[in-house]
């Protein structure tokens, strides 16, 4: 009984301390909270009727938002428990183990549960708007994709209560995280959450590839696709090719974990550094995955709140190509420390430095753009103005950095995390919250507060600043990463002091932003017109939030700024007066995919502690799934006619 | 039902009824299309698997090396075996088009059939190599040899399943435009499997026994 009890206390981590008590409290109050509430308000069948089964990719978008929300606030609190360690020389808030599981999970959570979700949402919330059609390609797939990412993300975030957090960092290097020197689950809760959620991004990647190629409406030509629309054209691209790496690469090394191979141990042939290259092919790609789609949205933003069509179109479209291009032969500037050689490291540092070119071509693109433009300084375009200044200290350190000589000096540094940081949140957080203020009034058909949006905007901005500016001399004075403390006397105290404080206005901003949300919801203006920033692009010409069908005639395109031109000719966005509508095919809701994404959960963690019968169980059931999907014949249903006349009668489009 | 996708379009891409029944709708040709780019993505994770596969080769640990391990007898006739299912599945494609249900049924039933003696051979080799200690765990040259022709393995296991289903499905419905594409989906996914095979009969097996 004593062994049974002694098993369920360490699995549980009941003895790790008031951390994970207050964690185990935290999530076991919100969990019996939630489920009382949807009980008490009988919303079970609302929730899964309208959410959990749904295959609207509007729906999806919003679902992959609101996670995206709760993942940065979750990595959030990573980030500040990390600098509330750092603050002081010799502070023992938080003992070594802990300190290295949370800043995995901190880089983890960020890019794949955060900023890949954030932006994948923004894909489903603007691209089929924006190109004119009624879903994606491949509308229960998306389901798929969504559920994957989310079951994927529950497992991630399990292990911090039960089992232990992965502690090898987001990169995860063998041979530190092989079961040689990092036994106990953590590492494989990283490796298999990783793997479902990539393999849902694949899906996604393909099924954007072919909407975004396929399924324009008539007249919208590749060179006449919104700029975000080209983003995520690109993006998917190297989504597709750039995944599969990752999948390889975890799969690998959780075989070496759980059965025991040799790929990337020191002992027996395996070559660590294998390891290495595999990440990074994925992991510098997986870099302008996360870029790519903020500079499109930033592209909307600055058109639109300049009141001018975006400047260098066809240069921005070279430049994205470009990028991708280019993002396939830079991976070893991870690691020039290797010591591949002289040779091979001038070619990756080159190749490196030669993405500034394109990038820089953005920059002016976006400046030209705003030059001589009425610009309108809305929130969002306040994230896309202060994106500038700070992507370009991102990108310059970045060329820094890119310089191999100089790299041995600040490998590993504070400079480096500096660097990834000014482009990642200078970049892609921004991005983020410039998305969420411009399509806001899309998404839920009201817009966010404009007040407390400039107090976000800057308290976020200057709190960033102070915390990771800083860094670079830090850097410079030798502060290492992932160092859980440091002693007194090397000048480092009053330096990390500062950005600690940087980095809790940062969490004051992100809580307005909580504030503006909540205020809106209850008191926010309602966007009646469906067009609140006098947009440019087609999802603006429909009700905010849009019909379920999207658009009840599908739209004619005579060129870029589709919306634009046809507000300029006072054109209707159903055509001439007296078009009849006919039943508008959609394809039906299915709860599959969340119970196939069920399987995968078991699977998973089946895989996480090594019990092969929830494993096998797991994967059977996923493949028992798809097979009932491939013997489902009556998968969509159609819109009547009545019920289109009434939406667009009660829109003002008839 | 044929036409379902045209709906999502607004019905701008009329069907050319010249083409093969598979293509006969928006949707049918958006699937197929959808599909390649996976086998796209596919690629590149076989690509990885040989990268790692050939930069571990050497890693023997002491261990057997290619050399000894590898059987030509077994390697030649799962090489044949394959080769032959991709043929007989062309064959059933073929039946497909000239409107054949039941030609169409054996040929892919055959094409099943030639897969499962494939796969026969390669867990016999697997199971041989097993019994002399050549395991995944003995060195990193093994691991990178199962994992990449065990992955290839699994496809076509999970290829086969995925035939049975579009057999019954075959034999349920006909030939219709859904199923002419569910079963064009799983050829093309046959053939690729193939064309793999092809490089891990050069790469692993051939260039194996020669170095």
């Amino acid at each position: 009984m004593s062994g049974i009890v002694n098993w369920a206390v360490h699995f549980f981590m009941l003895d790790e301390g008031p951390l994970i008590w207050l964690s185990d409290f935290l999530i076991g109050i919100a969990s019996v909270g939630i489920v009382v509430a949807l009980t008490y308000f009988k919303l079970w069948k609302w929730l899964w009727d309208n959410w959990l089964t749904t295959v609207d990719h509007k729906k999806i978008g919003i679902m992959y938002l609101i996670a995206a929300v709760l993942m940065l606030f979750r990595g959030g609190t990573d980030g500040l428990l990390m600098r509330t360690q750092l603050s002081w020389p010799n502070l023992h808030f938080l003992n070594a183990d802990h300190y290295d599981q949370i800043f995995t999970t901190h880089g983890t959570i960020m890019i794949l549960f955060m900023a890949m979700p954030a932006l994948i949402g923004f894909f489903n919330i603007a691209v089929p708007l924006q190109i004119g059609c009624r879903d994606v390609a491949f509308p229960y797939l998306n389901a798929i994709s969504f559920w994957l990412f989310f079951v994927a993300a529950m497992l991630f975030n399990l292990s911090f209560v039960v089992g232990g957090s992965p502690d090898g960092g987001w990169t995860s290097y063998p041979p530190y995280v092989e079961n040689a020197f990092d036994p106990g689950p953590g590492e494989n809760y990283f490796l298999v959450s990783l793997q479902i959620t990539g393999i849902g991004t694949i899906a996604t990647g393909v099924n954007f590839l072919l909407t975004i190629l396929r399924m324009r409406a008539p007249g919208m030509t590749l060179m006449r696709l919104p700029m975000f629309t080209w983003s995520v054209l690109i993006t998917s691209i190297i989504i597709v090719f750039a995944f599969p790496v990752l999948a390889v690469c975890l799969a690998l090394l959780l075989i070496d974990r759980d059965f025991g191979s040799h790929f990337f141990t020191i002992s027996a042939g395996g070559m660590p550094m294998q390891y290495v290259n595999l990440f990074w092919i994925w992991g510098h790609p997986e870099v302008y995955i996360v870029i790519l789609p903020a500079f499109g949205i930033f592209s909307e933003v600055v058109s639109t709140f300049s009141s001018k069509k975006l400047f260098g179109y066809s240069a921005m479209v070279v430049s994205m190509i470009a990028i991708a291009i280019l993002s396939f032969i830079v991976w070893v500037h991870h690691f020039f420390t290797m010591g591949a050689g002289p040779g091979v490291n001038s070619f990756f540092g080159v190749s490196t430095m030669a993405i500034a070119i394109p990038t820089g071509v953005k920059i002016f693109n976006w400046l030209f753009t705003m030059h001589k433009g009425r610009i309108e300084y809305k929130s969002a375009m306040l994230w896309a103005v202060g994106f500038i200044p700070n992507f370009l200290i991102g990108g310059l350190t970045g060329v820094m950095l890119a310089v191999p000589p100089a790299d041995y000096q600040y490998h590993n540094s504070y400079f480096l995390i500096a660097h990834f940081h000014y482009v990642l949140i200078g970049g892609t957080v921004f991005g983020v919250f410039a998305g969420l203020y411009y399509w806001w009034p899309k998404m839920f058909g009201v817009l966010l507060n404009e007040r407390l949006g400039r107090w976000h905007f800057w308290l976020f901005m200057i709190g960033f600043n102070i915390c990771f500016f800083p860094m670079y001399f830090l850097g410079f004075m030798g502060m290492q990463r992932r160092v859980y403390t440091y002693p007194a006397g090397y000048g480092w105290g009053v330096i990390n002091l500062i950005e600690t404080f940087g980095a809790v206005l940062m969490g004051i901003g992100f809580l307005v932003f909580v504030l503006n949300i909540l205020w809106s919801a209850r008191y926010g203006e309602r966007d009646v017109t469906g067009d609140p920033w006098n947009g440019r692009t087609l999802e603006w010409a429909t009700t905010s939030p849009a019909p379920h069908y999207n658009f009840a005639i599908i739209p004619q395109v005579k060129g870029r700024d589709a919306w634009w031109l046809m507000k300029q000719a006072g054109e209707s966005i159903n055509g001439p007066k007296g078009i009849p509508f006919k039943p508008i095919h959609m394809p039906n809701n299915s709860g599959r995919p969340i119970i196939m994404c069920a399987f995968f959960f078991i699977a998973g963690a089946g895989f996480v502690f090594q019990w092969w019968i929830p494993a096998i169980i797991g994967l059977i059931g996923v493949v028992v799934t798809m097979a009932l999907r491939s013997f489902e014949y009556n998968d969509h249903h159609y819109i009547p006619v009545d019920e289109i006349e009434e939406t667009e009668a009660a829109a003002g489009r008839l | 039902m044929a036409n379902t996708h045209s709906a999502v379009h607004g019905g701008h891409h009329p069907v050319d009824p010249s083409v093969p029944a598979e293509y006969h709708s928006e949707e049918n040709s958006l699937r197929i299309a959808g599909f390649w780019i996976f086998l796209g993505s596919d690629l590149v994770l076989f690509s990885c698997l040989f990268a790692t596969y050939v930069v571990m080769h050497g890693s023997v640990a002491g261990g057997p090396t290619s050399k000894q391990l590898f059987d030509v007898t077994g390697f030649t006739i799962e090489t044949i075996a394959l080769l032959f299912s991709s043929f007989t599945c062309g064959l059933a494609t073929y039946e497909m088009r000239r409107g054949n249900r039941n030609a169409m049924i054996a040929w892919m039933i055959i094409t099943v059939l030639l897969g499962y003696v494939f796969l026969g051979f390669e867990i016999q080799e697997f199971v041989h190599n097993v019994s002399i200690g050549a395991t995944m765990q003995r060195s990193g040259f093994l691991s990178a040899f199962f994992t990449l022709v065990g992955t290839h393995g699994c496809h076509v296991t999970l290829g086969t399943f995925w035939m049975i289903s579009i057999i019954i499905q075959l034999a349920k419905y006909g030939i219709t435009p859904i199923t002419a594409r569910k079963a064009f989906i799983v050829s093309i996914y046959w053939h690729f499997l193939d064309a793999v095979w092809i490089f891990i009969f050069t790469v692993v097996y051939l260039t194996g026994k020669v170095i």
